[in-house]
């Protein structure tokens, strides 16, 4: 209750803003809400890229399939069906646990969570709740101030259930059609402390998990809806959060659910913040409470009120047997993960930081950036993936795996080799990236060079095209000698014209500059 | 596999069948050519299943439950589905959606419950074999109420893969005959691992009954005997007993202080997981459609108040209550520490006895009607949930009548040792015959 | 001591569609029956029920899935391969 006194003081000192001192601010007010501190907790989502779902021998390959194809009597719930734990769930769910540091529990205990909902096949989800697999973790990221630990406060084990398709959109349509199909895919949840204090930092905390837990060949994350966020958030006065502890006394969180991308989670939570200081500038109370993202207009709505109300009656699941599955967790051997590659990136390949950030950010990427670097300049390498290739495939929305290391191997050669110009190797990517989207491939890079005559040439046409445009432009040319600056770049342009940009422009701005001053004296 | 068929038309005076196959198959093995009749909360491919319920009317289940899977390996003939309580809630099977069975020996009377038309079926001479579900003395009690034989077994020497739920930590699918040696030979098949029940055991039966009970120590309970026991039935128990002490058993009494609790221990138990195993039936998958023009939860309301009969409906609502925030800790955390203590009773008990015997039930059958209070039904079971909160295997045997009405001698046994309860049991049957 | 409100709650949380004619009766019942557990007041600790079984599990190897239309044999409606349901509102 205080803490709503607290935001009626920030009104007062709104409209204090506005009319000079008229309203005195006592002392200890807390500053107005822009200087709040973003508290953010995450729940992630995983599904665990097992071969069959968690509970039944179903294949968990059902994407592309109709609905209702990818069932059995358990996973639909029929009368009678039991379940039976799937091992492998429970390895890539260890591995999870040990590559992000937790104590996994001697013994943990899967739990019934009981609500009604069509998508819920028995009318519970087979979850873990008191007694979860793993507990008290970390997993470092490169916050807002440096590289910061995100501790990381259980991970646990449970069922997907369905999937609801509302025809003409959820609004419009009458009833709900639904597919079991997913229902029973493993997942794994990973909770978070509310260590994060900017939506960047809960992306990039999403970011590293995802990268993890691909490193850990347990998780696929092209396959759609195989990651789902929930993100917790509230503003609190800045250091209030850390000096209280864990406790939302002073302003509410709201949960917000149903996130399913990893921009989505950026986007959700900056929408949050605006929201939540707006209320908190018109002096009203953040009440706590659950809303729900809308994914296609980037914001947050309020969800019903039943769903808050909920008493999930958790009790342990009398058809399974407890795990206790602590001492396997030494013989995991983990692979190497992120912050291993990277460093290694950076001693191994020559790699700068960042480069070496961007390529271990992703397994494929990274295994990609690998097979490049056997072959070409590794620096040059990682500057040309990192930077170029990523960007002209986001630009395209196209993903790594679309375009073969070879390929890049011959591009970075060649750039190398002075064959190409920096710029006509972009011209040579982005023929070959557009040939991969229109199905129609342009051939290998040395292919595309010889086609559209890109190959830098001897250096001996450059003076002689010096030569043609100095006498072609005297305006320019004069221009230049009166100390205009653009002119020297107008007429590099012209000379590039005339190479058709084989030239390379360092060594063509030496000699233009050269060919200008000797004309002079 | 060469496949029969045979005619079964019973001529089924007691309402012990829900569904009859007219023609069913038959193969070759131990039960050959064998009408069995299976209760119908035991899942049947092809054949409609109901659990006694109208939620389920018309559900014909796509899978066997593992029993049924391996009785047709035996060569067995599924005669038909058995009458219930609904969802195996009652010791009458009064409570069934599809009106009462009555006992063939007095058709004013009942034939226990919850696996009432499993055990007419047998008494009324319509089958030699059936399979029943005990959870919290569904098999023994309508065993003692028709003067037949019923085991409950050890709990995870059965698979329950394909028995409708309806309180999963305490039951089992067991054998019901006309005789010690006919339930065993049942039990026979029916027992073993099966990786599809995470509670089931590899521990197989494969048992002759004998009768040799020289040297084996009886312990007998006196709660077994306390108040609400009619002392007629007490006494024949004791007769059959002295029987068994003829027999060169020994005969020790004892006490079990967890009787205080065991049956607060069980209803809270079986209500709370009943509570949640009961929530799937939406008539969105299976059973009477469901309304798709109202709200979910309003069609859902709709569908169980509608469908489920009150004792069902009553159950749901203690076990919710019992798992709500606020009253785990007062009743399903307590119940189930209870339920430990039962438990170590039996450990205890068992380091100086090798089985337990009392009455199966503290009376004859009920008259029709009898026990329309729910409270007094609970109490009846009394004598039967102790077992089922244990998992230790129980078998009732019937030994002699009080008022033309059978009475069932119950033995229980240590985990696993269902062969000593068998052959308890068999020397019990043969010394008498 | 429950009041007829609470068993309205649970009803509610239950979702068993609990009649007005039926309050009655159902909270007297309710009240003997919960009398009667109060006897679980004089269980000494909350050890729970010990399960001497654990890891128990199966490997990860697919076997058939029902055919569609065996999934939906026994449904009540459906619509191009979906189960048809309710609508939460």
């Amino acid at each position: 209750m205080s803490m709503e006194n607290m935001s009626g003081g920030t009104m007062a000192e709104s409209r204090s803003e506005q009319s000079q001192g008229h309203i005195s601010r006592s002392a200890g007010s807390p500053p107005p809400p822009e200087a709040d501190e973003t508290i953010i907790g995450l729940e992630v989502h995983c599904q665990l890229d097992t071969v069959t779902k968690l509970f039944c021998a179903c294949s968990t390959d059902y994407r592309s399939d109709g609905p209702n194809t990818h069932t059995c009597p358990v996973c639909l719930g029929l009368p009678g069906a039991l379940p039976a734990i799937n091992k492998k769930a429970v390895e890539f769910a260890l591995r999870v646990a040990k590559a992000l540091n937790c104590e996994v529990l001697f013994e943990s205990v899967f739990s019934r969570k009981n609500y009604f909902y069509p998508d819920l096949d028995k009318a519970f989800q087979i979850s873990q709740y008191d007694k979860p697999l793993a507990v008290g973790g970390y997993l470092v990221i490169e916050g807002e101030e440096g590289e910061k630990r995100v501790r990381i406060t259980r991970v646990h084990m449970e069922e997907d259930p369905g999937r609801l398709v509302h025809k003409g959109g959820a609004d419009r349509a009458r009833y709900s059609l639904v597919d079991y199909n997913r229902a029973g895919i493993p997942l794994i949840e990973i909770v978070t402390e509310p260590d994060m204090r900017s939506p960047k930092e809960a992306r990039r905390f999403l970011n590293k998990l995802r990268a993890t837990l691909e490193y850990l060949s347990v998780f696929d994350s092209e396959k759609e809806g195989s990651l789902r966020v929930d993100a917790n958030i509230s503003l609190q006065p800045e250091g209030w959060f850390d000096r209280e502890k864990k406790s939302y006394k002073g302003r509410n969180r709201v949960e917000v659910k149903n996130i399913s991308s990893y921009k989505g989670v950026e986007k959700a939570l900056t929408f949050e913040i605006t929201r939540q200081r707006n209320v908190i500038r018109k002096g009203q109370p953040i009440e706590q409470a659950t809303r729900h993202f809308v994914e296609t207009q980037g914001i947050t709505t309020a969800s019903r009120s039943k769903e808050e109300e909920q008493d999930y009656r958790y009790f342990p699941e009398p058809d399974l047997c407890p795990l206790r599955v602590s001492s396997w967790v030494e013989r995991i051997d983990l692979p190497e993960l992120p912050d291993a590659r990277r460093a290694r990136f950076i001693g191994q390949y020559g790699c700068s930081p960042n480069h070496a950030r961007t390529l271990t950010g992703d397994l494929k990427l990274a295994d990609f950036y690998e097979k490049v670097a056997a072959q070409a300049d590794p620096v040059l390498s990682a500057t040309w993936v990192a930077d170029t290739l990523i960007g002209e495939l986001n630009y395209r929305d196209m993903g790594i795996g679309s375009v073969t290391p070879s390929h890049m191997i011959e591009l970075v050669t060649l750039v190398k080799s002075k064959v190409l110009t920096d710029r006509n190797a972009i011209e040579v990517l982005r023929t070959i990236l557009d040939g991969i989207l229109q199905k129609q491939p342009a051939g290998t890079p040395s292919q595309v060079v010889a086609r559209l005559d890109l190959g830098a040439t001897d250096s001996g046409i450059i003076p002689a095209a010096i030569a043609d445009v100095i006498r072609e432009q005297p305006q320019a040319v004069a221009d230049y000698d009166s100390g205009k600056k653009e002119a020297f770049m107008f007429l590099i342009g012209q000379v590039m014209k005339k190479t058709k940009g084989k030239a390379d422009p360092a060594e063509l701005n030496t000699m233009l500059r050269k060919a200008l001053h000797g004309r002079v004296q | 596999m060469v496949r029969s068929r045979l005619s079964f038309s019973p001529d089924d005076r007691v309402n012990a069948f829900l569904t009859t196959c007219p023609e069913p198959e038959y193969g070759t093995g131990s039960l050959e050519g064998l009408t069995i009749a299976i209760k119908d909360n035991i899942s049947t491919k092809g054949i409609r299943t109901t659990a006694g319920s109208r939620i389920l009317e018309g559900y014909i289940p796509p899978y066997d439950a593992h029993v049924v899977t391996l009785l047709i390996a035996e060569g067995a003939a599924i005669a038909g589905k058995t009458n219930m309580d609904e969802f195996g809630m009652g010791t009458t099977t009064e409570n069934s959606g599809y009106g009462p069975t009555f006992n063939p020996l007095d058709k004013g009377r009942v034939p226990g419950g919850s696996s009432g038309g499993s055990a007419a079926a047998i008494a009324g001479g319509m089958v030699r074999m059936a399979l029943g579900s005990d959870t919290g003395g569904s098999i023994r009690c309508p065993a003692a109420f028709c003067g037949i034989v019923g085991l409950k077994p050890t709990y995870g020497r059965v698979s329950r893969y394909g028995l409708i739920a309806y309180a999963n930590s305490l039951e089992q699918i067991g054998p019901m005959a006309r005789t010690v040696n006919e339930t065993s030979r049942l039990m026979q098949v029916i027992a073993g691992h099966d990786p599809k029940d995470s509670t089931s055991v590899d521990l197989p039966y494969c048992h002759t009954p004998d009768k040799n009970i020289q040297g084996r120590r009886i312990g007998v309970p006196e709660e077994f005997f306390g108040a609400g026991v009619d002392p007629a039935v007490a006494a024949k128990v004791w007769e059959a007993i002295e029987e068994l002490e003829k027999k060169g058993a020994e005969i020790v009494t004892c006490r079990m202080p967890g009787m205080a609790f065991a049956l607060a221990a069980y209803y809270v138990t079986c209500t709370s997981e009943a509570s949640s195993n009961l929530a799937r039936f939406d008539g969105v998958r299976y059973g009477p459609a469901v309304d798709t023009k109202k709200s979910w939860h309003d069609a859902f309301q709709e569908r169980r108040g509608k469908s489920f009969g009150k004792e069902v409906r009553r159950r749901i609502m203690l076990g919710t209550f019992a798992l709500s925030s606020g009253y785990y800790g007062k009743y399903y955390a307590k119940a189930q520490a209870a339920r430990q203590q039962v438990k170590n009773d039996f450990t205890r008990l068992y380091k100086d006895v090798d089985v337990l015997a009392g009455p199966t039930m503290p009376t004859i059958a009920f008259r029709l009607g009898e026990k329309a209070d729910p409270l007094s039904m609970y109490l009846s079971d009394i004598l039967t949930v102790p077992a089922n909160l244990a998992g230790v295997p129980a078998i009732s045997v019937p030994c002699g009548t009080v008022g033309g009405m059978p009475v069932g001698l119950q033995i229980m046994g240590r985990p696993f040792e269902d062969e000593v309860v068998i052959d308890t049991a068999y020397a019990y049957e043969q010394a008498v015959v | 001591m429950v009041s007829e409100r609470d068993v309205e709650h649970i009803a509610g949380l239950a979702d068993i569609g609990l009649i007005k004619e039926e309050l009655d009766d159902f909270t007297v019942q309710f009240n003997r029956i919960l009398d009667y557990f109060d006897i679980l007041d004089t269980v000494e600790g909350d050890c729970g029920y010990e399960q001497d079984r654990y890891n128990v599990l199966r490997e990860d190897v697919i076997r058939p899935s029902l055919l569609q239309e065996e999934a939906l044999k026994n449904a009540g409606e459906t619509e191009d391969g979906f189960f048809k349901a309710p609508k939460v509102m």
